[in-house]
């Protein structure tokens, strides 16, 4: 390895880290701004134009407070937890490609590095919530690695499909690969322009979202930070900077999954085609890396939006609820969808046979999910009774006139 | 860690139970005072095996005043502000109960439009605490959208409460014998037009929550009371009526003028978490109609009967209640004449339905007991006054 090789690795990380650091600030503002539209608030707006600059003003806020260690504390292990939850966050990053051989490093076994180093975060989480010496944490933090490593089966399994469909476990080659050999036959997959795997594959990206949103601990799934349950779980004793690391391996994580789905399931910078030529200007070569890179990150950003959309409008499940969902639905239905794409790239089938298929089962497993648990088809419990019917209390001598209660009808105006 | 271990017991008063698995000890978990879901200071102690409820035991008074004492030493209008002061999130029913209970011992009726003017104030307070609750109900469930628009409606209404009254909360607006004063002259229309907007804000929130699969994940079967039990606890209000038991004060012994007005009390089932969440909802569709129709019967009029500006009511006994949103509350005032009661006792519908809690809660998950106790809605104002 010579100096320069060492001198490109290092601009490289100097260069991720400050970008990462900054999507993750952008991402803060976005969530509040997403969340204030959805709940009819403002969100942000007093520092900077539309509240752009309270990410920093939270940053500078959390490093300058006083960093409290509980006195029960297991300090080396309440001192160490951040780390090993932020640190694994910053490493995916390394694999992610950002244009057409754009990453720190192009790993052939990306698909499989992104599975190791994602799940060395419920170690600090599990270790935060042990450490606080907090009834609350310890919880948290249980519930985490229950939650994590659960989840963490179906995202394996639906990653294997795709390194089966794409015969690689190359990140570059699930973006970019538009031909694989299956034995003597080769054939076409859709890649660069063409259909992404989100519509080759339809159950394994709605496993994937749902287990991604799972992996993250977002709603419905925020149950190892539950606050009206475990008040913040794992980090309910950690304030000032150790905390501000918890929320920053927070936020990257979440732009890694969405980062992830748009590689594995929206072809990643290079799908749809970003345009050869803008108001005339050749964007071929190096800027159409430029260019696939912010239509990558615009495309993760979408993703993210979705999930905030989604900590916006759902209540949260209950642990035995969560546990049961994965193991009793993603995992057999993600192994479903990993014999699936075998069958169909054994048998030589059409591509199109895969969505066909998934398609059905995924719906039947919806409508199998709604009708297993009975709530779906709750009978209506409650009943309204009248005074004036006779149901209920005395009976009315005077009760008002129809027309009396027919004031109703010009109300309001 | 052995040497500096966090004390195990944090001073529990629940007896260790032995579990039957060798090595292992139940945990004890204190949620409260200061825990996000107990709204306000209210303390549970929990033992529980893994995530799974073996023991509750509720600890309250962190809020106590002393609001029934302090009853004792102030003139009977003054008492009113004191009312206003137990349940703080639904202070006009609270003042109808005192107000309600003196006239009683008087023997004087307040006017009609005064009357009228006080259910309209009582039903859109019963719909702001519902509002609240829905919110608050959304939020332990980890939904938090729900709370924000429930408070955008609630804010409307305490819009109309501050140009009734002057206050927003708080309003010392009823008085012994009538009102403070008359409402301004686009009341009417005011409130017609604001009944339009909580019918919609109560529909979002039923469209919002009511049919979504978590929430009926987390609602249905959860916290079951049979009919005859939440008798036995002293239960009122729709937590009694989810369970099946169609008591209601406005229907059972009519007060005010409930007697001329037409509404419907809804009662569930189950006697679940989701019957006492929907028995809220339509209970609050139900008081938008009775305050359209108290509209419909307002007549301009007196609004304070002649009486002596100090009450002084004579020596004797009352016992004075109205439904409230949270229940059935009832006062008990002892009066040896003079302008302050000798004694005042105050039922509080809160505390009783809090006693339930443990019955309820037992065998769940921790996640569960904040659903129950949501489901509950106690104000601490009012359990400990």
């Amino acid at each position: 390895m010579s100096f320069t090789d060492i001198l490109f690795a290092f601009a490289g990380l100097f260069g991720l880290f400050s970008a990462l650091a900054v999507g993750v600030l952008s991402l803060t503002w976005l969530e509040r701004k997403t969340l204030a539209r959805i709940q009819q608030r403002a969100g942000p707006s007093v520092v900077g134009p539309h509240g752009l600059l309270q990410p920093f003003a939270d940053a500078m806020k959390l490093v300058t407070k006083e960093d409290i260690i509980p006195a029960y504390a297991d300090k080396l292990l309440f001192w160490m937890a951040p780390v090993f939850v932020a640190i694994p966050a910053f490493l995916i990053w390394l694999a992610i490609p950002f244009g057409d051989g754009i990453a720190v490093r192009m790993l052939d076994l990306g698909l499989l590095y992104v599975v190791a180093i994602s799940g060395i975060g419920v170690v600090g989480l599990l270790m935060g919530g042990w450490a606080s010496s907090s009834r609350y944490s310890m919880l948290g933090g249980l519930r985490a690695a229950a939650q994590l490593v659960s989840y963490e089966i179906p995202i394996v399994i639906v990653i294997l499909s795709i390194a089966v469909l794409v015969q690689s476990l190359s990140l570059d080659a699930v973006i970019a690969g538009n031909t694989i050999t299956v034995g003597e036959a080769t054939r076409d997959l859709p890649g660069q322009g063409l259909i992404p795997f989100a519509f080759v594959m339809p159950m394994g990206f709605v496993i994937f979202f749902i287990a991604g949103l799972a992996e993250l601990g977002r709603t419905p799934f925020d149950i190892h930070h539950a606050e009206s349950e475990v008040v913040g779980g794992p980090f309910v004793e950690y304030s000032g900077a150790h905390w501000a690391v918890f929320f920053l391996a927070e936020y990257l994580n979440t732009f890694v999954i969405s980062a992830l789905i748009v590689v594995l399931f929206f072809g990643g910078w290079s799908w749809p085609s970003p345009p050869e030529s803008i108001f005339g200007h050749d964007l071929s070569g190096t800027t159409t890396n430029f260019v696939g890179g912010a239509w990558f990150v615009f495309k993760s950003y979408i993703v993210a939006v979705t999930i905030f959309w989604i900590r916006g409008t759902y209540p949260r499940l209950r642990i035995d609820q969560l546990m049961t969902f994965a193991w009793q639905v993603l995992i057999p239905l993600s192994f479903v969808n990993f014999v699936l794409i075998a069958v169909v790239l054994f048998y030589d089938w059409p591509l199109w046979m895969m969505p066909t298929l998934s398609l059905p089962i995924l719906i039947g497993a919806v409508i199998g999910v709604q009708r297993g648990r009975g709530v779906r088809g709750r009978p209506q419990t409650v009943r309204v009774l009248r005074r004036s019917a006779g149901e209920i209390g005395r009976p009315m001598p005077n009760a008002p006139t129809q027309t009396q209660i027919a004031g109703e009808g010009h109300a309001g105006d | 860690m052995t040497e500096n271990a966090a004390p195990t017991n944090m001073g529990s008063t629940i007896t260790q139970v032995p579990n039957p698995e060798p090595g292992t000890v139940d945990m004890m978990v204190n949620m409260g005072p200061q825990h996000p879901a107990t709204h306000g200071v209210f303390r549970m102690e929990l033992r529980v095996d893994g995530e799974q409820i073996q023991d509750l035991v509720p600890h309250i008074g962190y809020l106590h005043r002393g609001s029934e004492k302090l009853c004792e030493h102030e003139l009977y209008s003054q008492i009113i502000t004191l009312f206003d002061r137990l349940d703080y999130v639904s202070n006009f029913n609270n003042e109808l109960v005192i107000v309600s209970a003196v006239e009683k011992l008087m023997d004087v009726a307040p006017p009609p439009r005064a009357e009228l003017i006080r259910i309209i104030m009582c039903e859109f307070n019963r719909i702001a605490s519902h509002l609240l609750f829905y919110g608050t109900f959304a939020i332990d469930m980890g939904a938090i959208t729900p709370l924000l628009y429930n408070f955008r409606d609630r804010e409307k209404i305490q819009a109309l409460f501050e140009s009734v009254s002057g206050a927003r909360m708080m309003h010392n607006y009823f008085r012994v014998g009538g009102v403070k004063e008359d409402v301004a002259d686009d009341f009417e229309s005011r409130s017609l037009a604001l009944c339009n907007e909580l019918e919609y804000g109560i529909d979002e929130t039923d469209r919002l929550l009511t049919e979504n699969e978590i929430f009926l994940e987390r609602t249905s079967g959860i916290g079951v009371i049979s009919g005859e039990d939440a008798l036995d606890w002293g239960l009122s209000g729709p937590v009694l009526r989810a369970s099946g038991v169609p008591y209601d004060v406005r229907v059972e012994e009519p007060y005010s003028r409930y007697d001329e007005l037409d509404f419907g009390i809804p009662v569930g089932s189950a006697g679940d978490c989701w019957d006492r969440f929907y028995v809220r909802i339509l209970e609050a569709r139900e008081s938008v109609s009775i305050i359209r129709q108290a509209i419909a019967l307002m007549e301009p009029g007196d609004t304070m009967a002649q009486i002596r500006r100090i009450a002084r009511p004579p020596a004797g006994e009352v016992y004075a209640h109205c439904e409230n949103p949270r229940g059935d509350l009832g006062v008990y005032i002892v009066s040896e004449g003079g302008d302050r009661p000798y004694r005042l006792k105050v039922r509080p519908p809160s505390f009783c339905n809090l006693q339930a809690l443990r019955d309820l809660t037992v065998g769940h998950y921790i996640a569960d007991a904040v659903v129950i106790l949501g489901t509950l809605d106690i104000v601490l104002g009012e359990v400990d006054r």
